[in-house]
């Protein structure tokens, strides 16, 4: 039996929405900053894109504390024995209309894929883009007298490296926005991400 | 309840943060406020020259005034005659050359070349009497100059080509009787006019600045904080602060704007650590040779043409003047946008009898790079034209170019490279194989003076720009904007491009085969 089930809470989608919006408007003025596009001149992007960094940095703070106050840390935890099924099923199964070889429950609402990319993106991506964004951010090459000084790590590796993240982050966003569009129906999972609710097949294990 | 306050505290707090972030109170800027208030005060002298009697008489030379200034200040000519302006050279360690004793006496410029065997006529800018030649007495006192730094009459002027004395035009006594602190004229009459004319040599100094409005110089604008030469051009026993590199070569009795203006001093954290590596002058002084023009450029292999038998000189339709047969063609430019290079404080200079070891040769090298953590980008003035040269000995030659009359061997006067060049090289103790030809040559000048409006100062983009920036010649360092690694955009667009395939094709199996799939099922029921 299928039932409606509250399955993101308030911060989790405030907490989702608000760093979309950050990590599109920082990928905006970043690449103005790098000189790719032209949209609010040099100055304003290198401002706005800082202002916009802090703002996704504080979001982090809240949202590990989220995670690890409420234990859904655990989510990211990937079944690397389903993880086969699930390759499987979105190479294969889903075009001959199997089921789902997961079932999305309160406790499990990721699939092992899933599980595994967002633990990726939290690990590497998300750390490679805010070290390298700091290093570049506080990458002074002034007195010594007066400030830190990071220019030993030349400013060049630091900007291949954060322009590679950024890279990386479009490619996952792309990926994202396609796999919501292989729920139940094309929009039930920005639906459910928008309202919370989402309809799940009841939790056997409750 | 509770699901509320949560996100509602959430959302204040961020809303907090963003302001703390985004809202920026507008803040007095209290160095410059406090700078505003010293330099409002104008000196007032102590004394009053014109009263004593000491020097209320008739003076039939110039060196009995300069003994009448010494019969009081009697230790100051000691002073002068410790210093650059009296020495014309310093003694340095440069890089790879040991302890050298360096100045206007052996090192070349880009201009009039050197003044060794043309003393009599560069003299003029000498702060002594009698230079005519190279066995000037530096140890005699009475031939210090105190008038042409002190005068306040504006009534001395040094001759035409007088080894330094005085035009005998000259009230003597009434100049002794006005002298005070050196005003702008007394260093401009120099300083401004050096290479023969107005701004040729410096860009930045020029008699524009002695009527400046903001816009030409925010310091020295009459209509701002009148500041004068020696407000920042400090002196302590005569010692003048500031060098500048077409002579100087060490990091020595260096001045700089931070001195009053801070490393810090934009209240913008941003342009704040900008100060490490760029100096304020590459912001502030966007262009340089506002109001008059200065030579860029000045190729002495076109001198001695003559026509109808007769030296000539052409002047532009601006009124400027291209050549003159004695000296070569010119090239004139206003409103210049400096050239930009690293500088850590540190030059070297083509020396009189050095071997060439570059085509063009540069008479003076500013040092720096990126490596290099005191080197600071720095706007320069750079002087492009060619000069004589001895192919045999492979060095510069220094002509001889100025005599009183034809037949002396001076180029100015007979037009006649061999002979110039014979002698030149005779009076400076150096061989000449009697063969000349010309090469190119560049000098560079740190431009220091002009500093615009700070509305005018140059705009982030000017710099941080994929193509045509201000720093597009200077290329050993990352600048955000400007560079790109073409590694990462490949890579990157790979990865993009493959994301969208991928998704592309994955959507488009799924559309067929869900076709397939209704079929199939419509199919069964059937």
């Amino acid at each position: 039996m299928a039932q409606l089930v509250y399955v993101y809470k308030q911060f989790e989608r405030f907490w989702h929405w608000s760093q979309a919006v950050l990590i599109l408007f920082l990928a905006l003025t970043g690449f103005e900053v790098h000189g790719s596009i032209y949209l609010f001149g040099f100055e304003k992007a290198v401002i706005y894109h800082r202002y916009a960094a802090w703002l996704l940095l504080g979001l982090i703070v809240f949202s590990i504390f989220w995670h690890i106050t409420t234990g859904e840390w655990r989510q990211y935890w990937p079944q690397l024995s389903k993880l086969q099924a699930q390759l499987r099923y979105y190479t294969y199964g889903m075009f001959k209309g199997e089921p789902h070889p997961t079932h999305k429950t309160l406790r499990n609402k990721l699939n092992p894929l899933q599980a595994l990319t967002y633990l990726g993106f939290k690990l590497l991506m998300a750390p490679l883009l805010v070290s390298t964004g700091l290093l570049y951010m506080f990458h002074r090459s002034i007195d010594a007298n007066d400030m830190v000084l990071i220019s030993e790590i030349p400013l060049e590796w630091v900007a291949w490296l954060h322009t590679l993240g950024a890279y990386l982050l479009l490619m996952f966003v792309i990926i994202h926005v396609y796999m919501t569009t292989t729920g139940a129906t094309p929009l039930a999972n920005i639906e459910a991400m928008l309202t919370g609710y989402e309809e799940l097949e009841e939790d056997k294990s409750e | 309840m509770k699901k509320i306050v949560l996100p509602i505290a959430l959302v204040l707090v961020l809303f907090v943060m963003a302001v703390h972030l985004f809202h920026r109170p507008p803040m007095p800027n209290l160095t410059q406020l406090q700078l505003q208030q010293t330099y409002s005060v104008k000196p007032i002298a102590s004394v009053d020259h014109t009263r004593f009697e000491e020097l209320q008489k008739e003076f039939a030379t110039p060196q009995e005034v300069t003994e009448a200034c010494i019969a009081c200040h009697n230790e100051r000519h000691k002073e002068v005659m410790a210093s650059n302006h009296w020495n014309w050279e310093r003694i340095s360690y440069v890089e790879g050359r040991g302890i050298e004793r360096m100045g206007k006496q052996n090192v070349l410029n880009n201009f009039c070349i050197g003044t060794n065997s043309n003393q009599q006529s560069c003299a003029r800018c000498h702060i002594g009497f009698g230079m005519s030649n190279n066995r000037f007495d530096f140890e005699n006192a009475r031939n210090v100059d105190c008038m042409v730094c002190h005068d306040h009459s504006e009534e001395y002027i040094k001759g035409a080509s007088t080894a330094g004395y005085p035009d005998r035009s000259v009230n003597l006594s009434r100049v002794a009787q006005s002298v005070g602190r050196p005003g702008n004229i007394n260093c401009g009459a120099c300083h401004f006019y050096g290479g023969g004319g107005n701004n040729v040599k410096h860009g930045d100094l020029e008699d524009a600045l002695l009527t400046a409005d903001r816009s030409v110089d925010v310091h020295m604008a009459a209509n701002g904080i009148n500041m004068t030469c020696v407000d920042c051009h400090t002196a302590e026993n005569h010692q003048m602060k500031g060098t500048l590199y077409s002579v100087s070569s060490t990091h020595v009795n260096r001045l700089s704007c931070e001195e009053c203006h801070t490393t810090t001093p934009h209240n913008d954290r941003m342009l704040d650590v900008h100060t490490g590596r760029i100096a304020c002058q590459t912001c502030h002084i966007p262009t340089f040779a506002k109001e008059n023009p200065t030579k860029i450029a000045w190729r002495w292999s076109e001198a001695g043409q003559l026509k109808d038998g007769q030296p000539f000189s052409e002047v532009d339709s601006m009124g400027r003047e291209i050549y003159l047969s004695i000296k070569g063609s010119f090239e004139w430019a206003t409103h210049v946008e400096p050239e930009y290079y690293w500088f850590n404080g540190h030059a070297t200079h083509y020396i009189l009898g050095d071997k060439v070891d570059s085509i063009p040769l540069q008479v003076n090298r500013l040092l720096g790079s990126a490596r290099d953590r005191e080197s600071k980008i720095i706007p320069v003035k750079v002087h492009r034209g060619d000069q004589i040269y001895d192919p045999n000995t492979e060095m510069l030659i220094q002509p001889k170019l100025w005599s009183e009359a034809k037949g002396d061997s001076a180029f100015w006067q007979d037009l006649d490279w061999h002979a110039a060049a014979a002698a030149g090289m005779q009076e400076a103790g150096l061989p000449y194989s009697g063969e000349y030809s010309f090469i190119p040559t560049e000098m560079y000048w740190p431009v220091n003076h002009m500093v615009a409006p700070k509305g005018e100062s140059l705009t982030c983009a000017e710099c941080h720009t994929r193509e045509g920036g201000r720093l597009a010649g200077l290329n050993d360092f990352y600048l955000p904007g400007r560079d790109k690694h073409a590694g990462i955009h490949v890579l990157g667009r790979l990865l993009l491009l493959g994301a969208l395939l991928g998704v592309l094709v994955h959507a488009l199996l799924r559309f067929v085969s869900a076709l397939r799939n209704n079929k199939m099922k419509s199919e069964n029921i059937q």
